[in-house]
């Protein structure tokens, strides 16, 4: 039997990298769906579950897999499924139910180019928008994207920590270079991995209300079978958990849903600068797109070129005031990611009067640095 | 661009099946772990299970690697003509280009260093580990990672119970690179005509 942390350095994919942050993290529910490049997830998970008492079922298709770990969710345990474009698709009326229904969980997307069945081995950032806006009406959703195995293991920590704390879903936006790609991944003493747990209700049982919130505008999360009250439906509720077909529920319900997370974005948002402090051209990347930019930036200042990198380690909620403050001092952006244009046009709009954009790429490689530097010369 | 002094690229080519994103995986594992020097493998195939393109393509460096693809190549090594057709023009001219001898006829008049792996595989039982006897030659020949190594790398990625068959691979690979440079050394040394 192998630990639950294995501590240690090993030369492993993202896609493991990834299924052993889970692990690492305490997720004890898999459902899953094998898709190309997001396999050796369900693989690994597969593998290493059993080892720490957890429990790993193959589903039908990915539809059964998000219910599943929806169910599995509520009855306590840290759960988790990964896919790739056509199964996230198919998992978007279910992330809708996640969202309403605030369930804790983790959906990993190793993006592969599409539309439809697409470029099933190549690489792709193409999901993006899909990962704000699949599931049907207005929500917030956190959306991290990792660049390297090393942070496809530290932030799918991060992802279920989010997920336990905010009681939503967190999604992991990879793409099929960083989860085949293969690195050195260090993985840290379990002493020193910070995990959070979801906030439990205490106290009398009776006349409990699930849905009625914390100090944060998070509701304490009982698991069925405990004794508290639970009633988990798609409808619009109030705090017994109870369809209301009203306007105003539907107005509290909507307000606290979008606002746990509008107003800890503080505590949501991670970002990493390089050579930004004097940055006359900004960089906006994030994924595998980021590591394009971070030698792009090498090329241009090599040049005398004045460009600086923001990586966007969360892309959703978008880090708008990020990008509103840089705007006030900057001369342009460029934003390169492998689609034909998602992300950007977020930064065009927080860009204001400032030129912004973008490099893209309709999917199936990296964008070569060259083409980002091809754009600083012919855009500035 | 920042200075690339020990920045060694490689490129391994074949067929799907043949192994050789476990030989790239391999060979980053022994930089990463072994050398304990920074990898970074990333791999390319087609959606058929064997048989199409395969290509791994390692970066081996004493500094970080952020673009993780291969433009030129220090070393490339070949399992298959159509890949050999496919990335002859992505090796340095200063660099090596490593063949399976009785799949690969280069065309160009760079200089090679061939093997005749998947036969001595065949001969070995198991034509599957033609990718092992190609580390071990790789490993000889260009030095790019250290022997030992490269013999962990090996024995940590192997199923269990082939351990013996895949070491004895990867030495014939190892002494027939050896080989190889010797009867180079030695060629080299009669053409300038310098004496014993």
């Amino acid at each position: 039997m192998k630990p639950q942390v294995l501590t240690g350095d090993h030369f492993i994919n993202g896609d493991e990298a990834c299924a052993e942050g889970a692990i690492a993290a305490g997720c004890k529910f898999f459902g899953g769906y094998p898709i190309t490049p997001a396999t050796e997830v369900a693989e690994q998970m597969s593998i290493r579950l059993p080892h720490v008492g957890g429990t790993y079922i193959q589903m039908e298709d990915e539809i059964a897999a998000m219910t599943s770990i929806l169910g599995a969710a509520w009855t306590g345990v840290k759960t988790m499924t990964a896919t790739s474009g056509p199964g996230f698709s198919l998992m978007m009326e279910t992330m809708g139910l996640a969202i309403v229904t605030e369930t804790p969980c983790v959906v990993v997307n190793v993006q592969r180019a599409g539309p439809s069945t697409g470029l099933p081995t190549q690489g792709s950032q193409g999901d993006m928008m899909q990962a704000k806006w699949g599931s049907h009406g207005d929500y917030e959703i956190i959306a991290i994207a990792p660049s390297s195995p090393q942070e496809m293991f530290d932030l799918t920590i991060i992802a279920f920590n989010l997920s336990e704390k905010y009681r939503t879903p967190v999604l992991i936006m990879s793409d099929e270079i960083v989860g085949h790609m293969s690195e050195k991944v260090v993985i840290p003493d379990a002493k020193a991995i910070k995990t959070v747990s979801r906030p439990k209700p205490s106290g009398k049982k009776a006349g409990f209300k699930p849905y009625r919130p914390g100090p944060n505008g998070v509701c304490p999360m009982p698991s069925i079978g405990e004794g508290y009250n639970v009633h988990v439906t798609g409808l619009t509720h109030d705090e017994r958990g109870y369809p209301v077909m009203s306007v105003d529920t539907q107005k509290e319900m909507m307000h606290r849903l979008l606002n746990k997370i509008r107003n800890n974005l503080d505590d949501i948002i991670m970002t990493e600068d390089y050579y930004l402090d004097d940055a006359e051209y900004v960089i906006v990347s994030y994924g595998v797109s980021a590591r394009t930019s971070y030698t792009a930036v090498d090329m241009a200042r090599s040049m005398r070129i004045k460009a600086g990198l923001l990586r966007l380690i969360t892309v959703w909620p978008f880090p708008e005031n990020i990008i509103r403050n840089l705007a006030k001092r900057v001369k342009g952006f460029v934003t390169v990611e492998i689609n034909m244009g998602q992300i950007s046009r977020e930064v065009e709009r927080c860009a204001g009067s400032v030129p912004a954009f973008g490099v893209g790429h309709p999917g199936g490689a990296i964008i070569p640095p060259e083409d980002v530097i091809n754009m600083l010369k012919e855009a500035f | 661009m920042s200075k690339q002094i020990n920045k060694k690229e490689i490129i391994i080519t074949g067929f799907g099946g043949q192994g050789i994103v476990l030989a790239g995986k391999i060979i980053g594992m022994a930089a990463a772990l072994g050398d304990k020097k920074e990898s970074t493998l990333v791999q390319s195939y087609g959606p058929e299970s064997r048989g199409g393109a395969c290509c791994a393509q390692v970066i081996i460096s004493d500094n970080t690697i952020q673009y993780p693809y291969v433009n030129m190549a220090d070393v490339l090594a070949c399992m298959s003509q159509s890949a050999y057709e496919k990335y002859k023009g992505q090796v340095k001219p200063d660099g090596f280009l490593l063949t399976d001898k009785d799949l690969v006829t280069p065309d160009g008049d760079m200089e090679f260093f061939a093997i005749p792996s998947t036969r001595m595989a065949e001969e070995l039982g198991r034509k599957m580990i033609a990718n092992i006897i190609m580390i071990g030659f790789a490993t000889s020949v260009t030095g790019l990672i250290s022997e030992n190594a490269a013999k962990e790398a090996v024995l940590s990625s192997v199923p269990k119970g082939t351990e013996k068959l895949n070491m004895n691979a990867f030495q014939k690979g190892y002494d027939y690179g050896l080989s190889k440079l010797k009867a180079r050394r030695k060629k080299a040394t009669a053409n300038t005509g310098a004496s014993q």
